[in-house]
This record gives structure tokens, sequence and C-alpha cells, in this order.
């Protein structure tokens, strides 16, 4: 039940948010986006050092998931592109900002770095840096769910170029075989690093890549806040209800490079240029809340400056905050 | 937050060119915007505006090379803001009263506290002392580890097993034999063919709380799925800031069985207890099988066990305690001596033991140690009794180069190097893949007489 909705797809039966939902997608993905923006700019700086990747481009996708998951409750992980990840979860800006400058105040104490940030409280497990592995250890998650029978949901996210590793498929099997609640999204931003999908992947309808183990999967416009939260509710229901695990790939495009010092000249500028002005997921969700009066300019405008004070404050924090000390070198290898 | 610097596209970039202006003064710009494009010799990046305003002064000329990272490049004004401002709000932009990370020089890296790492973090207790009379139970290493999991599966409904053939063929080895019957398909589940998937779902599963035992049919086949437990099991808890544990058991036999060719027979002692994170259990005995693997599961770190499918059938001694807990990271000395110090683990012990006894039978008093652990390595008992020694030998079925005998050489050389009356000696497995033929493989394993022969060397009786 692949259903086609790509970008273009003339809209019809697209389904509505509420007042509330669409205030609050907009105040997420404007915080994501400012974030990362702010984040850029510091990697320019010279202030956040190593990889750094951007969600530019991308923040319908999990914005959407996360409004309809269980917040808190059910359990999300995804790759190492993860700041927007975790600001919608609701981890401290501040934190996750200290955590790429690598001050002591970041979310593991500097010690992690942009790919690798966790939070037990808000059932958010990272942050992986190696291309695929959150999907077999998000199965683990799901597998707990099932183990203990809390009614939970496992979130995997991962991209177009990890779907190609063989760990997915492992992955795909043993959710099946146990019926385990487990929702895969695929964010297919088209290319993974420089390569675009049609040069790495024999099928690049993701959707249908767990038809040979009887998983359902449905192709999503990631762009449109309103498509990856109507599939996203369809797909934590399918698994919370007991009938196993569901694949959704979101068609998105990232704005950036695949990482800061990627000065991506495998697209053409026209395409980055078109994708902006044609399928921005913020200015979409503005257009809607002015033309529907959920809001004002001057009330947008007041969200924006205040987004801006808390990246403002989450940059400074991360530039004032010490390093950490150099004694944290020894601890948490091992657990009590 | 007006001025706008030249930025890096790259940790390593010092200065660039900067190609082409896209906005000229007296623009209205919106974040994201492209301001400008600059270049290296490498690539090309556009520079976007975080801020609205009004472009106020462009300060770098396009076409200019050498503009230094961080330089000031243009004002952008933003709504309210006069020109005075833009000044005053600069320095705060430039990065100058903070410190990039940089490594610190080497004379201001803190020790490890007192000694190595794992051995400091884990200050290991002596074996339990055993009730007066307590009953010894002769049992072969088979049943010794599938008592202590079925006694840990008992005391906590977290703990379950995973892999291939462990529950309705009762274990390619046996080891987990009437498990299913005790506790169920949920709590012992066969899975496919899949050690890479099935690996990666334990530790998800453990980050989620559950205490997962993964049994691999043999190690050979874990390297398809050592990226799991070395990436996200081993170095979860430091990467989160101690945050997510990892409490998960990855066991089965390891290295070599009997003809079974080169892919079937590795030793994987030393690739494992190179990694920070993970402890490494190697034990020989049926008692130390059982006390450690009770432990093993107990702990809240992920560990690697390393059992040997020919051990499995050997029998030993077992107290009858309630609960036969041992402690990780402490060696047990087989025997006292004060000639020479032998150390080994795991099968090498069989070889090492066999050895000693012709040893002690021909006058040598030999001093043996099983290190029963790995990683921590009880480097402490090593060199204490090499002090009294003098003189080390080193058994293993693993390959000599980066070798636990190698470390033990290191480490004996560096703590007791004034005591040492001869070169530590290395028996370990030839540089070789495993062969198939019977003579071959024979001569690929250490056997008996290379360890009188060193300890000969060592003790310049040859």
């Amino acid at each position: 039940m692949a259903r086609k909705a790509v970008a273009k797809t003339a809209k019809s039966n697209v389904p509505e948010l509420s007042k509330e939902q669409e205030l609050a997608a907009y105040r997420e993905m404007l915080l994501i986006r400012r974030f990362e923006e702010k984040a850029g700019q510091m990697y320019g700086m010279g202030l956040i050092g190593g990889f750094c990747h951007l969600y530019i481009g991308q923040e319908a996708v999990v914005t959407g998931v996360t409004m309809a998951s269980q917040k808190g409750k059910d359990a999300q992980i995804t790759g190492y592109r993860d700041h927007g990840h975790m600001l919608v979860m609701g981890l401290d800006p501040k934190g996750v900002m200290a955590e790429l400058t690598g001050r002591q105040g970041g979310l593991s104490k500097g010690k992690g770095g942009s790919m690798h940030m966790f939070s037990n409280e808000h059932r958010f497990y990272g942050g992986n840096g190696i291309v695929g592995a959150q999907v077999s250890l998000g199965t683990g998650l799901a597998f707990a769910s099932k183990y203990r029978g809390d009614n939970t949901v496992s979130i995997s996210y991962f991209g177009d170029g990890a779907a190609n590793q063989g760990q997915v498929y492992e992955s795909f099997n043993m959710a099946k075989l146990w019926n385990l609640p487990a929702v895969y999204i695929v964010e297919n931003n088209r290319y993974g690093m420089g390569t675009s999908v049609e040069r790495a992947s024999g099928q690049p309808d993701f959707s249908k890549r767990g038809i040979s183990f009887g998983i359902e999967g449905e192709q999503v416009d990631g762009m449109d806040v309103r498509m990856t939260y109507d599939a996203a509710k369809r797909a934590i229901e399918h698994a919370r209800s007991g009938k196993g695990p569901y694949i959704l790939e979101m068609l998105t495009y990232r704005y950036r490079g695949h990482s800061m010092s990627d000065p991506a000249k495998y697209r053409s500028k026209d395409e980055v240029s078109t994708m902006r002005a044609e399928h921005d997921p913020i200015e979409q969700v503005k257009q809607r809340i002015l033309e529907k009066r959920y809001g004002t300019e001057e009330s947008l405008k007041e969200l924006e400056t205040e987004i801006r004070a808390i990246v403002t404050e989450a940059a400074d924090f991360a530039t004032s905050d010490p390093e950490p000390a150099a004694s944290e070198l020894w601890t948490d290898i091992y657990a009590a | 937050m007006p001025t706008i610097l030249m930025p890096a596209l790259s940790p390593t970039m010092e200065e660039g060119k900067l190609s082409k202006w896209l906005v000229k003064e007296g623009d209205t710009v919106k974040p994201g915007d492209v301001l400008a494009e600059i270049e290296t010799d490498k690539a090309t990046m556009e520079v976007e505006s975080v801020d609205s305003g009004v472009v106020q002064k462009l300060i770098v000329p396009e076409g200019t090379e050498g503009v230094k990272v961080n330089a000031p490049i243009a004002l952008v004004l933003g709504e309210g803001e006069v020109p005075g401002d833009a000044e005053a709000n600069s320095a705060q932009l430039k990065p100058v009263d903070v410190a990039p990370v940089k490594v610190e020089s080497t004379d201001t890296v803190p020790a490890a506290p007192a000694g190595v790492t794992p051995v400091a973090i884990l200050e290991a207790a002596s074996d339990p002392d055993l009730p007066a009379g307590v009953e010894m139970v002769e049992m072969t290493v088979r049943q010794a580890l599938n008592e202590a999991m079925a006694e840990e599966m008992r005391r906590d409904k977290d703990i379950f097993l995973m892999g291939e053939e462990v529950a309705e063929y009762q274990g390619a080895y046996k080891i987990s034999q009437n498990l299913l019957q005790e506790f169920g398909p949920e709590r012992v589940v066969d899975t496919p063919i899949t050690e890479h998937g099935f690996a990666g779902l334990a530790v998800g599963a453990a980050f989620a709380g559950l205490r997962p035992i993964v049994e691999f049919m043999t190690w050979n086949f874990a390297m398809q799925a050592i990226d799991q437990i070395i990436n996200s099991a081993a170095k979860q808890l430091y990467m989160s800031g101690g945050q997510v544990t990892a409490p998960i058991v990855f066991r089965g036999p390891n290295g070599a069985a009997a003809r079974v060719g080169a892919q079937h027979s590795q030793d994987y002692s030393a690739w494992y207890s190179h990694v920070p994170g993970l402890y490494v259990v190697a034990p020989y005995s049926a008692a130390d099988a059982k006390g450690l693997l009770k432990a093993a599961i107990r702990s809240n770190n992920p560990i690697v066990f390393l059992e040997n499918e020919i051990l499995y059938g050997s029998t030993g001694l077992v107290p009858k305690v309630d609960d036969y807990v041992l402690p990780i990271g402490k060696a047990r000395i087989a025997r006292q001596g004060k000639d020479v110090t032998i150390v080994s683990f795991s099968m090498g012990m069989r070889y090492a033991t066999q050895a000693t006894e012709k040893l002690v039978a021909a006058g040598v008093d030999v001093e043996l140690i099983d290190l029963r652990t790995l990683r921590p390595m009880d480097t402490k008992t090593v060199i204490e009794s090499v002090k009294k020694t003098g003189r080390l030998v080193t058994v293993e079925e693993g390959w000599p180069q980066g070798g636990i005998g190698a470390e033990l050489s290191a480490v004996v050389t560096a703590g007791a190097f004034d005591y040492l009356d001869a070169p530590p000696t290395r028996v370990t497995g030839k540089d070789v893949p495993m062969p198939y033929a019977a003579n071959l493989e024979k001569l690929a394993l250490p056997n008996v007489d290379e360890v009188i022969a060193a300890v000969n060397a060592v003790t310049y009786r040859s």
C-alpha cells in the first residue's frame, strides 16, 4: 500500500492540523532552524569541532513524527544528524549546544560530541555515529517494549544511505518475525553524503524495502508537517496495536552539505534553491498560520524573537561554559 | 549580532578567498539568505545570514584572497540598531576569550587514578571465603555455565538469553539445556542467523534496561557483530557522559576447537581485551566458569565472556553454595612457587598446568597464575609474582603480535624491571591461520613441551 505522496503531488486529501498543532509545529521547526543556523555559524568560528551534520530542511520529519508519538514514553533513536531530534524531544538547547562545543555542561559532559547525545529521561537513545547501527539498536528498544509489555513504541530514524546497510534488513526480519512495535523512518534527503539515491540504490523507493519481510511501507511528503504527522500517527498506531513494524519513507531534503566541510558540489544550486523556495517546511506552516489567521505577522515576529533568545542563550552558554575537567578523562568508562 | 565573520570550511582551514558577494550594501537580508561565496583550494561554500537586517558595509571586497578565518567581512545591522552598536557588538562575537577545544600538553594529562585504568576502576575483591565443610560438586564446565544462567534468570526476570539454536535445539553446545523448558520462549529466544542484527538488537534492549545474555555459536561469527559490541556497547557509557549503561553479556566458545579450520579457530582474547568499556572474562575451571558468569550477568557493564569448546566437557569441583559469585578482575594463583611465574588463562591453562606438573616433579618451583579475567587484567598479582620469581612465561592459543603475552611482557618489564633475571617469554599460537591437517593444526597450537622449553630457557637450564 505504498502511497505516492511526493512533494509535487496535488494535495487533495491533505490532513488538517489544529491551530494549536500548527503553532506548535511552527515553533519546533523554527527552533531547529535557528539552532542549526547558529551551530553552522559557530562551526565556522571554530567553536564546534569535528563533524557537524545540520538538519536544516528536514525539520518537518522529526517534528511531525514526534507530535504523533507519546513524547517521553516512546523511544526514539537516530544517526548522527541528531540535533533536531533532541530539540523536538525536549532536551535542553543549552545542553545540546554545549555538547557541540565540548563543554562540561553538554548533555554528555562534552565527551560525546555532535553525534553522541542521549537522554534516558526523554527516552532518546542517540545520536549514533555508525551508519545503520541505530536500526538494530532501535529494534532492540522495540524488543524491550514488547518484553515488558509496556505499550510503548520504538521509532528509529535513518537516512537513504543507511538504508543500504545489511543490518537494517537483519533488523526488519527480526522485527517482523517477533512482531515488534518498531516504526522505521527513512529520512530520504536524496544524498548519502555526496552520492545520490539513484547512484546508490537498486530500489530507490525505500517504502518498498520491507516488502520481502512483509512490512508495510508508505512514501510521505517529508517537507509537509501535516503529512509527516498524519503518516506517523498511522504507523505508530499500527505498531502500538501489536501489528508489528511499519516503514515510512520521508521524502525530504537537506539544504546544507552532508557535514560542515562538504561543499555540496554533487548537486546544482538551482535544485537547492527550488526546494527552499517551493517546499520549505517552515514557510509552508507560516503561510497557513497567516492565511487561517492562527497568528499575525506581529505574533510570528514575537515568536521569532523568543526563539532567537533561546538560541542566543544556548550559544552564550556553550561558549562561556568551561571545558570538562581533565579528571573527566577517566570517568564513565565502567558503570558501578 | 551584526558582524559577519569569515567562516571556516573545516577545523583546519586558516584562510580563504572571498570569491563573490551576493548582496550589496543597503540590501535587506533575512536568515538563510546567501550573503557570499568563499573558497579554498578544496571547496566552495556559501555564507548565510543568521539574522535579519540591512547590509551596512561590505568590509572585504570580493575577489580578496587570504582572508583570515574569523576576520570581519561585513556589517549587517539588525532592526533598531544604529551603526555604533555594531562596533560594540562585534567584540562579543569574536571567540577571543573562548578557547576552542585544543590538545592539552602532556604534562597536564591527569594520571589514571592509581595505576592502569581498569584495575584502578575495579579493585577486585578476593574470592569469597567458603563455609567450612562446604560440599564440592563435580560438574562439567558446560553444567557450570548452564547453572549460572539458570540461577541468575530465576533471580531477575529482566535477564533473557538470545542466540542461534539456544532454545528449541537446547544450544549448539548444550550450554542452554532445559532453559527453554524452565523460562519459556519469551526469555530464551532463538534468533535467525543474523549476528550483526541480533547483537545490535540486544544492545538496544540493554539501553532500555533489560539484561541480555547473547550467545554466539562461536566468537568467530561475532566478527559480524563486532561493531555493535565495541561501538555501541563498550563506548556507550562514556559517550553519554555516564547516563546510558549497557548491561549485557556476550558469550560463546572462543579459540580453536578441533580440526575446524582457519575461519572457526580464532582466539579473540587480545582483540577484546584492547577495548576500554568492556570487561573480558576467560575462565578455565568449572568453578570459575560458574562464579564468573554469574558475576558477568550481574555486572552493569558489557562483558565479553570467552568460553572454550574443548573445555566444555572437562570437569571440576564447584562449591555448593546458594550464590557462588566470583570477582571479575582477579587472577587466581593456581600454584604458589618461587622459581618461575607461568601466566595463562582459558585453554592455555591446560598446557600450563600439565607443564607445571612435570616441572615441579623435576624440581622447578613453578608459580602458576590463571588470569581468569583479561580486562581489567590483574597485573598487580602478576607483577608481585615476578618480583618473587624474576621470570615470566606466558601461555596462550592466540597469535603472538599484540597478544595477551605481549601485554604481560610489557607490564612486567615496566613493573618489575629490576627483578627480572630473564627476558619475559611467550608461548603462543603460531603466527599463521589455523591449518586443517591434523599434524599442522597440532604444530600451530602451543603445547606442553613448548611451555617446558620456555621455562628451561628463562631458568637457564637448557
